[in-house]
């Protein structure tokens, strides 16, 4: 459509560049923060220029960490975090390409009920169930390890009705040439179904991903020793230092580190996640 | 329920398959559900040794307890606020990029990113920047003669806890307003241009309302984003304080059962939660089945 | 090779749906047969049947000699060609046409002669590394048959094969189809509602109408002698005209042949029948206006009304008629050629 408006142009981007660099204040600060010297805030307002004490921090706090406020290197942190996240989103897909799998391509008693009890999890994020299912896990003795992190997590039906909505689209006909072929259903699986739907499973993979890695709750709750500590809830303990104010420079500069992992895959998969997000939950 | 027109005929291999997810969701879900529900209708005595039945006691108490009342207050003030503040902040922006064209990847790159920031960083850093002695916002407000204190404030508390999760949802609510308004066919705004109606007027009348769906859908979305997840915010900011004044539902759940150790009343909190949920998970498919036949 | 019974077959659906009642054909060794009819006829259900991919609720299929009711699509030794052609969207061409011999476990070599064969006849080898997606409507629809010739099966199934081609291309891959099945003389069952495409390419003509067989034969045959008025109304274009005899009668102009049996009371009238000028031998004679003429190329479609009866006769003519619209006409036909009806029955009587 033709449309000469010069100044509705410029309006457009003028707000366009004012909601980015809003969007990136709180961060820029955060960043400016962690280049100081931990007397740069004791004067009262916060710089707003780089400083020069930037690898100092960096490197203390991913090799180190902080002995005094109980938080183990940072590094370690990351390093459970990725984990965390990983074991979720990888657990997750294969979990509910079974079981949406099962759910589109069968017929079996018992189904509309399997369907309901996957389903209802929908309904109940872990913040709402948090002390009994602390509970179950105190009792199966899973606290402090990776499977106490993430088994919890990995239950939810999301995946499982993203991939069923998904295979719902996959033509009949495709399984039908499969059959005729001489296909059984795992070979179909396995050759066919998982082949086709490696963009969905990719941009599941990237929402899921994120969806571990900023888990809060739930580690701050299972783990009490500090080699199974995430980077979230890492941050917290860093600031929970009693009777002073944190140090500003090491808890900002393990921010930036918490946030850039994600970050970077938010970005370098853009494509990828923000067809993920959109269509599936559409 | 749907399946495929023809499936597979294999009698066993569908359990085995489902196997996996349903323990997981019978060992980590169902049966701790279920435990919620049936201490939110016990109590246990200090020590833990004895529990006894007692109807609906828990619930009548949580009921008619005005901090409940107070708890269910912040929410909806919460929720409401951002709403309000992230999607319409996310509107304007998604509104712009779709006019940018040539240059709207490059803004979408610049604005998707705190989707992947965790709620008690985006927290931090917000409670960082109005930190009362060193913060920069405080220090610029007090130039203006406000006297920033969310630690004293209640009211100020509850402003910080709405900007620092209205912040991290923009990215969401923008992708999908974006999404949103390609799907609206070019030729109805170019239809009303031809009718005479410049943009702000085409916006209003044409647009807006063919967005109400998306719009529908993100309310919900983001209502159960600060029933639930925003719960690390609160956390790292005011710890649902002062005098309770940001404590919202789920808050109060983590306060009442992990720190007061509350379990009958922290039961019955989770179970009137999960009704909450449930209602809104309802009116959601309800919609959005009314939204296929549209 | 191998000849295809069907014995009393029914297909009840849940909720007690009946889609085929108790259907019986014979399909002899290497004949190509077409299975015809509106949509919703059965037609579909019985070629799946046949395919293994629907279950069979009574009777009996035979492939060659072996009942196989119980059996796998796969075990069937039968090869089936979609409307949607169903490749393989992430396997390039040569992989698409692989794997079912691969499935089957063929020696390597073997497939790889199989393959390079089959892209030969179809004229595909070009394209045996590309992707599906890269490939035209025309090409997806030769892999989608190359899938089925590498197998050697048994039986072809087809399943609207053309459907989803341009006018054009559907008559090219037609008369592919009909020359590939000629040389190599494998049994076929091919599905469609497109009755031009049905009459050109069957060697026996099935009609099937609310899961029941209408008529089975060569096409002419259906042609000429329909045996009800659904075939009739069917098979042709445009289609057969019907009449009531007693409103015919009635009409003033009109010879009708002492011939027509009594019980019949509709008869049908094949455009193509009727001519302008009078025969020699026994005929009948219509008159009216012509309300409409529609040029198709070599020859023209005319809609004459008949002093006001509500249905227009549609007229045949080749070239181009003389008469302009609204001119009044005279029409002819051999009493041979009127079929009677029974309307109550809607079976043909003689």
């Amino acid at each position: 459509m033709v449309e000469n408006r010069p100044w509705l142009d410029a309006l457009t981007h003028l707000v366009l560049v004012v909601g980015v660099l809003i969007v990136a204040f709180p961060v820029y600060v955060a960043f400016i923060a962690s280049t100081h010297e931990p007397s740069a805030f004791v004067r009262g307002v916060m710089p707003l220029l780089p400083g020069d004490n930037m690898v100092e921090t960096y490197s203390r706090m991913l090799g180190e960490g902080l002995e005094l406020a109980g938080t183990p290197p940072v590094w370690l942190m990351l390093t459970n975090s990725f984990w965390m996240a990983m074991i979720i989103a990888v657990g997750k897909i294969i979990i509910s390409l079974l079981s949406a799998f099962a759910i589109v391509y069968f017929r079996f008693p018992l189904r509309t009920l399997a369907f309901w009890t996957i389903f209802i999890t929908l309904m109940l994020p872990v913040e709402v169930r948090i002390m009994p299912t602390f509970a179950v896990v105190a009792d199966l003795g899973l606290l402090n390890s990776y499977a106490g992190l993430t088994l919890p997590l990995i239950a939810s039906a999301t995946a499982t009705f993203l991939f069923r909505q998904f295979f719902m689209t996959v033509p009949e006909e495709l399984m039908e040439a499969a059959r005729v072929d001489g296909a059984g259903p795992m070979k179909f699986f396995k050759d066919i179904l998982v082949p086709v739907s490696i963009t969905n499973i990719a941009a599941l993979f990237v929402i899921m991903f994120i969806y571990g890695w900023i888990q809060y709750l739930w580690p701050l709750l299972v783990t009490t020793q500090e080699q199974f500590y995430t980077i979230v809830m890492g941050i917290k303990r860093l600031m929970a230092q009693t009777d002073r104010e944190p140090d500003w420079n090491l808890v900002m500069a393990t921010v930036i580190l918490a946030m850039l992992p994600p970050v970077l895959v938010v970005l370098s998969m853009q494509r990828l996640f923000v067809k993920g997000l959109v269509e599936t939950e559409k | 329920m749907q399946t495929k027109r023809s499936i597979f005929t294999n009698r066993w291999l569908p359990y085995v398959l489902l196997a996996p997810q349903l323990i997981i969701t019978l060992i980590f879900f169902i049966w701790p559900a279920s435990q919620a529900v049936t201490s939110s209708f016990e109590r246990q005595d200090p020590f833990g040794f004895r529990t006894t039945f007692v109807w609906f006691e828990n619930y009548t108490r949580v009921l008619s307890d005005p901090s409940y009342a107070n708890a269910l207050w912040n929410t909806a003030v919460f929720a409401f606020g951002v709403v309000a503040v992230s999607m319409g902040f996310a509107l304007l922006l998604a509104v712009c990029v779709d006019r940018a064209i040539r240059t709207a990847r490059l803004y979408t790159t610049l604005l998707v990113w705190p989707y992947a920031v965790a709620p008690v960083v985006a927290g931090v850093l917000w409670w960082f920047l109005f930190n009362p002695t060193i913060g920069l916002l405080p220090y610029i407000l007090e130039g203006f003669g406000y006297d920033w204190n969310h630690r004293v404030s209640g009211g100020q508390a509850m402003a910080l806890i709405v900007i620092a999760s209205a912040w991290k949802q923009i990215s969401y609510n923008f992708l999908f307003f974006v999404a949103g308004l390609q799907s609206v066919p070019a030729s109805l705004s170019e239809a009303a241009s031809i009718d005479g109606a410049g943009p702000f007027k085409r916006f209003w009348t044409i647009i807006f309302p063919l967005l109400s769906p998306t719009t529908f859908f993100l309310m919900i979305i983001n209502i159960n984003y600060v029933m639930f997840e925003s719960f690390g915010t609160i956390d790292a900011t005011t710890s649902g304080g002062p005098g309770q004044s940001t404590t919202t539902l789920v808050y109060k759940v983590y306060v009442d059962g992990v720190a007061g150790l509350n379990i009958g009343s922290s039961s019955a909190q989770s179970v009137l939660l999960m009704g909450i949920v449930i209602f809104l998970t309802f009116i959601q498919f309800r919609y959005v089945e009314r939204r296929v036949n549209y | 090779m191998a000849s295809i019974k069907i014995s009393s077959v029914r297909k009840v659906y849940p909720g007690n749906v009946e889609a085929i009642s108790d259907l019986n054909l014979d399909i002899s060794d290497g004949e190509l047969v077409v299975l015809v009819g509106p949509s919703g006829c059965g037609k579909s259900t019985l070629l799946r049947m046949i395919a293994g991919l629907e279950s069979i609720t009574a009777g009996e299929v035979r492939i060659g000699d072996k009942v196989v009711n119980k059996l796998e699509p796969a075990e069937r030794d039968i090869a089936m060609v979609f409307q949607n052609y169903a490749l393989y969207p992430h396997m390039s061409v040569r992989q698409n046409l692989e794997y079912g011999l691969k499935n089957r476990r063929t020696p390597k070599a073997e497939i790889e002669q199989r393959v390079n064969e089959a892209a030969r006849i179809l004229e595909i080898t070009r394209f045996l590394d590309r992707k599906p997606r890269q490939l035209s409507g025309g090409q997806r629809q030769r892999v989608a048959m190359g899938r089925a010739i590498v197998r050697q099966p048994k039986a072809f199934l087809f399943d609207e094969p053309l459907s989803n081609l341009d006018a054009k291309l559907r008559g090219q891959m037609r008369i592919e189809i009909k020359r590939l099945q000629r040389s190599l003389k494998t049994t076929s069952v091919y599905v469609t509602h497109d009755q031009l495409e049905a009459m050109t390419l069957a060697d026996r003509l099935v009609v099937m109408n609310a899961g029941r067989i209408e008529q089975v034969g060569k096409p002419v045959d259906l042609f000429e002698r329909p045996a009800s008025l659904f075939v009739a109304g069917f098979i042709g274009s445009p289609p057969m005209n019907i009449f009531e005899l007693a409103t015919l009668r009635q009409l003033p102009g009109t010879t009708l042949p002492a011939s027509i049996p009594a019980k019949a009371d509709l008869v049908g009238i094949r455009p193509e029948a009727l001519r302008l000028e009078e025969p020699a031998e026994p005929f009948i004679a219509l008159e009216g206006t012509v309300e409409l003429i529609e040029p198709v190329g070599g020859e023209s479609h005319v809609y004459v009304n008949l002093n006001g009866i509500e249905t227009l006769a549609t007229v045949v003519v080749q070239g181009r008629l003389a008469e302009g619209e609204g001119s009044h006409i005279k029409l002819f036909m051999p009493a041979s050629a009127l079929h009677s009806f029974v309307s109550e029955t809607g079976q043909r009587v003689e």
